[in-house]
């Protein structure tokens, strides 16, 4: 039998306080939707590598789900015409679909945070296509995406508010591989 | 087409071993037989006795008889018996790791199903250091086979037919684990399962089989209906892979099959009652996941 | 001892050697590797650039070409032997006797490693692999123990590079078809173990449960650390026991075997993990950078915990520790 010695180091990311998803969920989200578009072009253009690693998959419909957020977006990469929207509960029909608190998915998504990690803590969830969610992974882990500053700087689409709150929580939070949050 | 008996890869009580290939020797329609422990070096000794009357009486048989190195050869005895096994000059060697290379001088040897042969040019290394006979990895695929084959005309290219498939081989036994015991006091508890023990999931598919060190699969290897479509590809050896069950009539019926005196289709329905309750599988050939098992012909 | 770091990815490749990598190892974006995963590995071109970025740092680079190359496309795993060395890879790490055959006569100057998917476990073998194709390092199977590597250091033909951390076959590599017979898919001929496109999980109540081409593999319950459905690492049932019958979700981390391991004679430390991100390989590589550096000063070895890190969230020294087995 194997020496299983129990974890010394948690990488868990912090939840939203309850009383800002609260805040922000009767918040519309129409507005929301041209800055996602604006992000997404922008992401495109910067890091046309992206759509190699994603390959076949660029093609697949994702749904991304901050647990802590009363929304979720969708996401559909497609070279030609990539699409992003938020919405209040994720449709049917998507292809994969990845679900955690919102810190875990930034931090994953810009690397201080390792997305098997989280799985394996349980802390982020996968339904759905497991090849496409890893490759949708990979691909943004090697294009070094500040997403931090995409979706909560004061021009991104989540707002200042939820940015202030999320970068709080996250410096006091114990990362394997580098603490920082910027 | 000929059939080659492969080595029994269980811990048999010794003496059954034994009369399991007295009877081999006497009745079953085989050109080819591979003797020894290929599985786990303690199991050696208790054969060791028994070698010298099993392979006389299947000479006399007009059986060819070869000799199964080791898969996995870590510790110094097993290295020691290995070379001892490759400059033993009576015996014909088919070797199963290529630690055998080292000390086989240049004999020519054959190679089992455990030396990763891939490709025509893996095939053809082999060849020109002596390889006469190569039994291929049972992943294989038909066109991978076919392949090999047409490059190498004059070496005996030589599939996987039946049996449970060989699939791993670790230096843990898993028979000792599953009994709580180390490896080094397992107890022999693998003898308690002739025909290997079987490994479900969690909701009761039969899925696996544990031998000791190796693990093979559930389901059994069949490709009595693939034999034209191997013969096509170059195919001159189809490997039977003792199984707890009446190997002589197993023989009989791959026999009867390739020279075309019976139905394939038949065939597995006899061999369902043969080794009853074990799915056939065929996937490995055809390229499809190695369990299922595919009718149509490739 | 050198610390032979994974990358997935140029990103990856950068923060192993910011981190403190002797070498990085990586592959191509094609079933030549054997982390041949969906959205991972280098082109042509990236391969170059990350060679030179290495190099700009001191740092190493060796490309694994270690898949078992397909019969009738030979010729695939040869352009990536030929594009590796000219590339300037320092080393090529191969598995079959296709490739090693290769590489040892059209490109007679350049170093190849013998890969752990060769299975090259005792001293013989080694002396095959370095006599038949002038192999200059062995990457040893994860199944020795510590006395056993040192026995093979000693004897061996070459240098010999062992596994510290990360993913562990309890199975001997590159002799195990445990994935193609569940998927179609296996390690040896398309560089992928129990891949992601036959994965799936489902939940309910809170318990998740995987499955691989349509078996079982695992069940976890709420909160229950998880693991990913390698099926060498899911729970199955024996008539005699039931549970984790080949091994549990755990991973390798013989940080606490470090110093037996260099008083063994070993060269290298590789560390597994290709298919991870970059917070995994910063995180682990700079770590063990750092007990390097406190072995080479004489200092006590602190060995941090990378639990976190691990599948399953726990960690062995695997096979090192005799008593494994």
């Amino acid at each position: 039998m194997p020496e299983a010695e129990t974890t010394e180091l948690r990488v868990m990311p912090p939840r939203l306080p309850s009383w800002l998803s609260r805040a922000v969920a009767p918040l519309p989200l129409a507005p929301l939707q041209p800055a996602l578009a604006l992000m997404l072009a922008r992401i495109g253009r910067a890091h046309p590598e992206l759509y190699d690693r994603l390959g076949e998959h660029a093609e697949k419909r994702f749904g991304i789900d901050p647990t802590d957020l009363p929304f979720a977006f969708v996401l559909e990469p497609r070279p030609a015409r990539p699409l992003a929207r938020a919405v209040r509960t994720l449709p049917g029909g998507l292809d994969a679909s990845i679900h955690g608190p919102l810190a875990g998915l930034i931090g994953m998504a810009e690397g201080t945070l390792d997305g098997d990690a989280l799985f394996f803590s349980r802390v982020l969830r996968v339904e759905g296509d497991v090849a496409a969610s890893l490759a949708l992974r990979n691909a943004i882990d090697d294009a070094r995406i500040d997403f931090g500053k995409l979706l909560l700087g004061s021009f991104g689409p989540l707002g200042a508010r939820l940015a202030d709150a999320v970068r709080e929580r996250m410096r006091a939070l114990p990362v394997a591989g580098g603490s920082s949050w910027n | 087409m000929q059939l080659t008996l492969g080595p029994v890869l269980y811990h048999w009580q010794p003496e059954r071993w034994r009369d399991f290939y007295f009877r081999i020797a006497d009745e079953a329609p085989v050109d080819t037989v591979v003797v020894g422990e290929a599985v786990c070096s303690k199991r050696t000794p208790f054969k060791q006795d028994h070698i010298p009357a099993v392979v006389e009486r299947l000479e006399a048989a007009g059986k060819r008889v070869l000799h199964a190195s080791l898969i996995l050869v870590s510790l110094p005895r097993e290295r020691r018996q290995t070379r001892e096994l490759m400059q033993a000059a009576e015996a014909e060697v088919e070797i199963n790791d290529l630690t055998c290379l080292a000390s086989l001088g240049e004999r020519a040897f054959s190679v089992g199903p455990f030396v990763n042969v891939y490709n025509e040019a893996a095939a053809g290394f082999l060849a020109g250091r002596g390889a006469s006979r190569i039994c291929l990895p049972p992943e294989l695929p038909l066109p991978a086979v076919t392949s090999i084959a047409a490059a190498l005309p004059r070496v005996t290219i030589e599939v996987f037919a039946f049996g449970r498939l060989p699939l791993a081989i670790s230096a843990r036994c898993y028979h000792a684990r599953a009994h709580k015991l180390s490896k080094d006091n397992c107890r022999f508890v693998c003898e308690q399962d002739p025909d290997g023990m079987p490994v479900a999931t969690l909701d009761g598919a039969g899925f696996l089989s544990i031998n000791g060190v190796q693990t093979l699969s559930h389901g059994c290897a069949s490709l009595l209906g693939d034999i034209p479509a191997l013969r096509e590809a170059g195919v001159a050896a189809l490997r039977l892979s003792p199984q707890d069950c009446d190997m002589v009539a197993v023989a009989g019926l791959f026999r009867e099959v390739a020279d075309g005196r019976l139905d394939a289709e038949e065939a597995e329905c006899r061999l369902g009652a043969i080794y009853p309750d074990v799915p056939l599988a065929n996937g490995f050939l055809h390229a499809v996941p190695g369990h299922q098992h595919v009718r149509k012909s490739v | 001892m050198e610390l032979i770091c994974p990358a997935g990815t140029p990103a990856s490749l950068e923060a192993a050697v910011e981190a403190g990598a002797d070498a990085v190892y990586c592959g191509f974006r094609d079933e030549t590797n054997a982390r041949n995963f969906p959205g991972l590995n280098f082109s042509r071109e990236e391969l170059k650039k990350g060679i030179a970025f290495a190099h700009r740092h001191g740092v190493k680079v060796l490309v694994a070409i270690n898949t078992f190359a397909r019969a009738g496309s030979f010729g695939l795993w040869q352009a990536a032997i030929d594009a590796a060395a000219a590339a300037g890879a320092d080393a090529l790490i191969l598995a079959d006797l296709a490739t090693l055959d290769y590489a040892a006569r059209r490109h007679p100057a350049q170093r190849l490693h013998v890969s752990v998917q060769a299975g090259a476990a005792n001293p013989d073998a080694i002396r095959f692999y370095a006599e038949s194709f002038g192999a200059r390092r062995v990457v040893l199977p994860r199944v020795l123990n510590v006395m056993e590597i040192a026995s093979i250091a000693r004897e061996s033909a070459c240098e010999t590079e062992v596994f510290v951390f990360g993913g562990l076959c309890v199975m001997e590599e590159g002799r195990c078809s445990l994935s193609s017979y569940a998927t179609g898919q296996s390690p040896n001929m398309n560089g992928v173990c129990s891949p992601a496109s036959h994965v799936a999980y489902a939940e309910r109540d809170g318990r998740i449960t995987s499955t691989l081409g349509g078996f079982t593999i695992n069940s976890f319950g709420k909160g229950e650390p998880a693991g990913y459905p390698t099926l060498c690492k899911g729970r199955f049932a024996s008539p005699k026991s039931s549970g984790y019958l080949f091994e549990e979700p755990v991973s390798l981390d013989a940080a606490v075997m470090l110093p037996a391991l260099r008083e063994a004679g070993v060269t290298a430390l590789k560390i597994e993990g290709r298919q991870r991100g970059r917070a995994y390989i910063a995180g682990v590589v700079r770590s063990f950078r750092g007990i390097l550096a406190a072995l080479d000063e004489g200092r006590q070895v602190q060995t941090p915990g990378l639990a976190a890190m691990a599948e399953g969230q726990a960690s062995t020294v695997g096979a090192y520790r005799k008593g494994w087995r």
